[in-house]
């Protein structure tokens, strides 16, 4: 283990690999300073960990019908959440929840950054004409409510998990986008970008292989931030209907149909609103603590 | 009459990379005079500087025998007597104006702020010591810069406002880290000129810290040469030319003469023996 | 014929709306292995004239040819083996998250050079560098460790002609030194051409051969290094310049 420490300390690396790694070692030796960030991470993890062992953990099954059971307190033998209206146990419909979950945000964060990245980054370093076609189309996209747009993308698309993730992609890019663009702006005109120019680069090299890498770090930053907003407008879409469909257990349907008991029988509505509620707070937690170790104006020294 | 004295200083700060030690027991004092502090980027000259004024902000410590500040001591002075002592009885000018000076704020109102807030003066009273302040350090046309916005001054009058604000509460020391090497050479020429006289006149002690020894030499009466976090030599500026530690002479040698021979320049020896 | 032929050259940026004239009629000739400085305080232009030929900034008349060859635009790959640059700030001009490593093998991988492993390891040492530092990244590096490295990149290419835009103004004067000695040998090995921009009269006297004083834009007065340690400069701007040289503080 030391050694390991060491070898990944080392200031005058063997390798690319090494190289790679001890940034990274260094990132995370920051990173773990923050108390806060850390707890953030735990909540991640545990959401990683529960998904992929979702039906090992989960105590019963969470689709199987039994109204003899239904709506049964919390701390009820063998349904430490409680029942919902048929009988299922929440705890159990929560964690193969999550799987749903995850998957939206993995979707969704592999494709709608990488997007709105191309499409700023694109904008910003070539400016003029480019730069406004492409920013105008940003603005459109970025002139109706996110959750508006998606209910209208999915009412075209029909219902269903796969086209949720799609609308929520196709209206999550244009930050992303603009975030990209501002960060190539300033990017654009440095000597590392001159010189790389006078080396007789060509356009796409510099984006991909210089500005690119600039712009990553307040991109991710900015996903994990988005990524409760993101957790929130699956829920709502499920919440509404549009989104994945029952008997699923998707945690914003799991709301939805609880909300006909939530003065008598609070629970069916509460524990899946809690889960919402502290998945969004890890991935902002995680979002802060990384905007200390990634952001390039802090990172040197 | 001593102002300042410090008897081994130590800066180190705790980062991911290990412990780093940037001032190794520095020990000097200082009266109504101009000290320098040459060394290079490293040296922990910058450190130095920063440490008096209690300016090190975690993960860096601070650990000294003694720091005493006209009878008061630094070393135990809670954060709020710091504040009271920095700025008004300890100003410090850094390098380059541009990150000093508050972009969305005009001079003139800069200026005054302190003025107003500190000395509780009226509008009218605040506005004439302001420009007196801005005549002091040679800007011809006071009123326009007192309406300026900081990115509207050239790099020498942004460096002039600077040491206009810091001296108008009269401090009885200034710290100026590099005052002038965002300068060109004949601006930096007039502003250490300009810093000179008012030191002089109002009998300030001055620490002066750079890299280059031959403004150091100009402008001081006492030069510390740092190397590696330690004082190598301390000696009267104008025995600069007799300086007796290798290191001292290296620093001088190095420097390119108008009319000097065609040589390849003598290579500065950096002995790690020297900063034991 | 001059490697170097800049005629009549005027640059005009617009600013705010306003025209804005960098660089107004200068017009100089390099020979081949000459080196020829710029000197001037900052506005005069010097640093313009070097990204105009560079195609970094917009000439708005004369011409510039390297070589007797009026030069294409875009600049081109052929311009890229021939003239490279030397920028001012090292902490600027290193990309922040490349290590050393790719840094140097960056033009080789543009312009389709292989051997990539030696020349990387061959570049570090001629500009004394430890094989050690090719896998740091810049900011583990000193100010005179990064501008070593921009120096070997800007050779990568082998060209012919460095353009040197105040290479050692960032650094401290100790560094300054090995910089120079540097860039001196590096001249003398490869039978280099430089044109070398720097507001410090004692570093233009100790690197170049001829002299070009400009102010506001305009050349003021064209020295031969003799003449400038002899002070013999015929015009008052260039005698203010010599005057206020910190060179000369250590006399006084």
């Amino acid at each position: 283990m030391a050694e390991l420490a060491a070898w990944l300390r080392d200031p005058s690396p063997k390798s690319r690999l090494q190289a790679r790694l001890g940034q990274g070692y260094m990132g995370w030796l920051r990173f773990r300073r923050n108390p806060l960030a850390m707890i953030g991470l735990l909540i991640v993890m545990l959401l990683l960990v529960v998904a992929a062992l979702a039906p090992v953990l989960a105590p019963h099954d969470p689709i199987t019908q039994d109204l003899r059971m239904r709506l049964l307190p919390p701390l009820t033998e063998g349904h430490i959440l409680g029942t919902d209206d048929f009988g299922r146990d929440i705890l159990s419909r929560l964690i193969m929840g999550s799987r749903i979950t995850l998957f939206i945000i993995a979707m969704v964060a592999v494709t709608a950054p990488l997007f709105g990245m191309l499409v700023g980054t694109v904008a910003g370093y070539f400016g003029g004409l480019v730069d406004e076609v492409l920013m105008r189309l940003t603005d459109i996209f970025l002139a109706f409510p996110k959750l508006i747009l998606a209910l209208a993308l999915v009412a075209v698309l029909g219902p269903g998990m796969e086209n949720a993730v799609l609308a929520i992609a196709l209206t999550s890019w244009p930050p992303y986008a603009r975030v990209a663009r501002a960060e190539t702006l300033t990017v654009r005109n440095s000597d590392y970008i001159a010189a790389v120019r006078l080396q007789g680069a060509g356009a796409g090299r510099i984006i991909l292989g210089h500005v690119m890498p600039m712009c990553l770090p307040s991109v991710i930053i900015r996903v994990t931030l988005d990524m409760a907003g993101v957790i929130l407008i699956a829920a709502g879409l499920g919440f509404l209907g549009l989104g994945v469909q029952p008997p699923m257990p998707e945690w914003g349907a799991m709301i939805s149909a609880g909300r006909k008991y939530l003065f008598e029988q609070w629970w069916v509505a509460t524990m899946p609103g809690l889960a919402i509620f502290i998945v969004s707070l890890g991935f902002n937690l995680l979002g802060d603590g990384l905007r200390d170790v990634l952001d390039p104006r802090n990172s040197g020294k | 009459m001593t102002l300042l004295s410090v008897q081994n200083l130590r800066v180190s700060f705790d980062t991911e990379a290990g412990l780093v030690e940037a001032v190794r027991g520095v020990s000097f004092s200082l009266g109504r005079e101009r000290l320098g502090i040459v060394g290079e980027s490293g040296s922990g000259k910058t450190q130095t500087g920063r440490a008096v004024l209690r300016l090190i902000r975690p993960p860096g410590r601070i650990e000294a025998d003694r720091m005493d500040f006209d009878g008061q001591n630094l070393m135990t002075a809670s954060e709020r007597e710091m504040r009271a002592l920095r700025g008004r009885r300890i100003a410090m000018v850094m390098q380059d104006p541009k990150y000093s000076l508050n972009p969305v704020m005009k001079v003139g109102a800069q200026l005054m702020e302190g003025l107003r807030q500190r000395d509780r003066l009226g509008r009218a009273e605040a506005h004439a010591k302001a420009v007196a302040a801005l005549d002091a350090v040679q800007i011809r046309d006071p009123e326009r810069v007192m309406e300026a916005y900081p990115h509207e001054l050239s790099g020498g009058m942004g460096q002039r406002v600077m040491i206009a604000m810091m001296l108008i509460p009269d401090p009885d020391l200034l710290i100026a880290d590099e005052p002038t090497s965002a300068l060109d050479v004949t601006v930096q020429a007039e502003v250490l000129s300009i810093l000179d006289g008012l030191v002089r006149t109002r009998g300030m002690g001055l620490i002066f810290i750079s890299h280059d020894l031959r403004l150091v030499a100009r402008f001081c009466d006492r030069v510390l040469v740092m190397f590696k976090g330690r004082v190598v030599e301390e000696l009267a500026a104008r025995d600069l030319m007799q300086a007796r530690h290798p290191y001292t002479q290296g620093l001088l040698n190095c420097l390119p003469r108008i009319g000097g021979p065609r040589v390849p320049l003598p290579a500065l020896d950096r002995n790690a023996e020297w900063a034991r | 014929m001059a490697l170097i032929e800049i005629d009549n050259l005027s640059v005009t940026f617009t600013a705010k709306g306003r025209p804005v004239h960098a660089v107004r009629g200068v017009s100089l000739a390099v020979g081949e292995r000459e080196s020829y400085g710029l000197v001037g305080e900052s506005g005069s232009g010097k640093s313009t004239i070097l990204r105009a030929i560079c195609g970094l900034a917009p000439v708005s008349g004369g011409t510039i040819r390297i070589g007797g060859q009026p030069l294409p635009e875009p600049r081109g790959r052929a311009f890229s083996r021939q003239v490279q640059m030397v920028f001012q700030d090292p902490y600027a001009s290193l990309h922040p998250r490349h290590t050393i490593d790719r840094t140097l093998s960056e033009p080789l991988a543009i312009h389709g050079i292989g051997e990539t492993d030696a020349r990387v390891v061959r570049a570090l040492e001629d500009v004394g560098l430890p094989a050690s530092f090719r896998f740091r990244f810049p900011h583990q590096l000193s100010g005179g460790q990064r501008q070593r490295v921009a120096i070997a990149r800007a050779l990568m290419l082998e060209p012919k002609i460095l353009l040197l835009d105040e290479p050692t103004s960032a650094l401290d004067a100790s560094v300054q030194a090995e910089t120079l000695n540097l860039l001196n040998r590096l001249r003398a090995e490869r039978g280099l051409t430089f044109l070398m921009v720097s507001h410090d009269l004692a570093v233009i006297d100790h690197m170049c051969d001829r002299i070009l004083v400009m102010q506001h834009g305009q050349a003021v007065e064209e020295l031969p290094r003799e003449a400038l340690a002899a002070a013999a400069m015929k015009t008052a701007y260039a005698q203010s310049l010599f005057a206020a040289s910190a060179d000369r503080m250590l006399e006084s």
